[in-house]
């Protein structure tokens, strides 16, 4: 099976090495040809582009309560219109937007970090410890995040900050990554050029290092994008159900505001659809950057989305 | 099916059960403190005419896990507590006990889970097949972008978005609750009927993101499928075009979706709670979030033990059936 996959995957693995590593054009050429990438790169972008214009044009202390009057459905003046506690809404989605990000960045790096590293330790050394770790990632991923996450809010009420909630979220965050890529070294580590490199006296780090890590390099990335939007996911749930840090204006927060407001029944709809806009820009944009990353890394599936 | 899968398959249920207890038992004790306590003296010291009940359970909580008794035996306390499924009272409402109020909203939420996950499963299921296929009719293929982009989303986005346009525009469905106001909970028709109409705007926002999932789960399989060489013999030796997608492209690409099934069980639950919460459905999810508002531990407790317990089984019982359909399937442990 192995052997079947190497030939299969080396010369287009090859190729797509070769269309990154040329000039823009290339990179359009590449695109083109992996759409849901393109489309995903431009739909963060535009994400990013709303956040850079919003710091040029509103004061973002503005999205604290009371800066201005309150309940303003959108007007030249507030293109967002106000919440009922007084917040500018546009910006309050100009300094949540990225909050929400960076949550969601930390929490998603961390992860990936910590299951690569079991991930290495377990498929590549094997044995009890191998044992151990796929118990426990086995047993974790049956029980769902969100609920250990609701009991650790519970215990921090109210007191957890942004950068604190993105740790708790991280923490969660590594048992998938851990099992996918996994799997991924325990394939890897079968090809030749790891045995040539072990025949050659490289040390079992050195070889992880030099060997294993630059040839997973595209699928770390398809992880970590999957990473960041589970757990961004799983903190605008936490927000949602009231358990996130109350002071900012992150956009699940927001979502909290206007479920406990009943906005929507009440008709303030400026309130909540542009949250809902941003959230579902990110979430499918993350998963379409998410699946041509998949793609770069296991071209086998092409044609799959 | 030989004795050793099942005896791991179960060990590992009662592994998931004994973990959920330990984190319910472990984690509002970090940092020294305990939050339940503090919780239940803070509700006494409100007063009111239930204050000698809770001032009793106070001292039955400080007798079962007060600071004289050591931290090995409160964790006993707790797992004997637990394996009896005795959560104690509500905090918040207090004369109520939590497997009570766990019980009413119990049967709502399994309904609407149930229902909802069986529906999308197999429909999309259905639709990827044809999607996968190249020669299904042409249309499928603009259902594409839009099944794509709503699996991607949350689901409870989905329901706030739903209840504005069907609800509070179009009228269509009542904006939120499980009935109407005035009514009670009985299994007369009116009843059922009055509950299926509240139940539409939930169980639509949940079907329509996770039919999107499934529908991409199983093309990518059929695609893969079709590239088979059995498939290829299938076609040289003349089969028909029906015989071979049904018997061979479905039947093969279906098992991985059946064990994705087990896989996405517990983001189903997570994500029916935040439905539940925004349609203001009366299942367990809506309880959990006024346990949490009102920093009721033992209710919050009670859920997610009691949640975490119907994973478990859910997956012990497809992890059971599972071989029963895929023969290729192993029992040795890899």
């Amino acid at each position: 099976m192995s052997s079947v996959a190497q030939v299969l995957t080396t010369p287009e693995q090859h190729q797509a090495t070769r269309a990154r590593s040329e000039t823009a054009r290339g990179v359009l050429r590449y695109l083109r040809r992996n759409p849901s990438l393109g489309v995903g790169i431009l739909l963060l972008l535009a994400l990013l582009l709303f956040v850079v214009i919003g710091h040029l044009t509103v004061d973002t202390i503005q999205y604290r309560p009371l800066s201005t009057r309150p309940l303003q459905p959108p007007s030249l003046e507030l293109p967002f219109g106000s919440d009922k506690q007084g917040r500018n809404l546009y910006a309050v989605m100009v300094e949540g937007t990225p909050l929400t990000l960076r949550i969601g960045l930390l929490a998603g790096v961390i992860g990936v970090a910590l299951g690569t590293t079991l991930a290495f330790i377990s498929g590549y050394y094997g044995g009890l410890v191998d044992s151990v770790i796929k118990t426990v990632v086995d047993v974790g991923l049956t029980i769902p995040g969100l609920l250990i996450l609701i009991i650790i809010g519970m215990r921090v009420r109210g007191g957890l900050t942004v950068d604190q909630m993105a740790l708790v979220v991280g923490l969660l965050a590594w048992l998938f990554p851990a099992r996918t890529i996994r799997s991924q070294v325990l394939t890897l580590k079968q090809r030749g050029f790891v045995q040539v490199a072990r025949l050659s006296g490289m040390s079992n780090p050195e070889v992880i290092v030099k060997e294993l890590l630059p040839n997973l390099l595209p699928y770390l990335g398809a992880s970590l994008v999957g990473s960041v939007s589970a757990a961004i996911l799983a903190s605008i749930g936490l927000e949602v159900l009231g358990l996130g840090p109350f002071e900012a204006p992150t956009l699940g927060m927001t979502l909290y505001w206007v479920i406990y407001n009943a906005a929507i029944i009440n008709g303030w709809w400026w309130w909540w659809v542009p949250p809902i806009i941003v959230i579902a820009v990110l979430f499918i944009g993350l998963f379409l950057v998410a699946v041509g990353l998949d793609e770069i890394a296991n071209p086998r599936i092409r044609n799959r989305v | 099916m030989p004795l050793a899968y099942v005896a791991r398959r179960v060990g590992m249920f009662f592994l998931i059960v004994w973990l959920a207890a330990t984190i319910n038992f472990f984690l509002p004790r970090l940092g020294g403190q305990d939050p339940i306590r503090e919780q239940l003296i803070s509700q006494a010291a409100l007063g009111g005419n239930v204050q000698s009940g809770l001032e009793e359970m106070i001292e039955i909580y400080n007798e079962k896990f007060g600071l004289n008794t050591p931290l090995w035996k409160q964790y006993l306390n707790y797992l004997g507590d637990m394996s009896r499924l005795d959560f104690n009272y509500s905090i918040a409402n207090y004369p109520q006990r939590v497997m009570e109020i766990i019980g009413r909203a119990m049967p709502w939420t399994l309904v609407l889970l149930t229902t909802t996950t069986l529906f999308s499963w197999v429909v999309g299921t259905l639709l990827g097949a044809f999607m996968g296929w190249p020669r299904a009719p042409k249309f499928l293929s603009f259902l594409l972008p839009p099944l794509l982009s709503l699996s991607a989303v949350p689901f409870f986005l989905l329901g706030l978005v739903l209840i504005y346009v069907l609800a509070f525009r179009m009228r269509l469905f009542p904006l939120s609750g499980g009935y109407s106001p005035g009514t009670f909970p009985a299994l007369t028709p009116t009843f059922l009927q009055d509950a299926l109409r509240h139940s539409v705007l939930p169980a639509l926002s949940i079907i329509l993101v996770s039919l999107g999932g499934w529908a991409l789960g199983m093309r990518a399989m059929m695609i893969t499928t079709r590239g088979e060489d059995f498939v290829t013999y299938a076609d040289a030796k003349g089969l028909k075009g029906r015989t071979i997608f049904l018997h061979y492209a479905i039947r093969n690409a279906l098992l991985p979706q059946a064990t994705a099934l087990a896989l996405v069980l517990g983001q189903l639950v997570s994500g029916a709670v935040l439905v539940e919460v925004v349609c203001s459905y009366p299942g367990i999810g809506n309880v959990l979030y006024e346990g949490i508002r009102a920093g009721d531990f033992y209710v919050v407790q009670g859920i997610i033990f009691i949640l975490i317990l119907s994973i478990g089984l859910a997956t012990l019982i497809l992890d059971l059936i599972y071989p029963l359909f895929d023969p290729r399937i192993t029992y040795q442990r890899t």
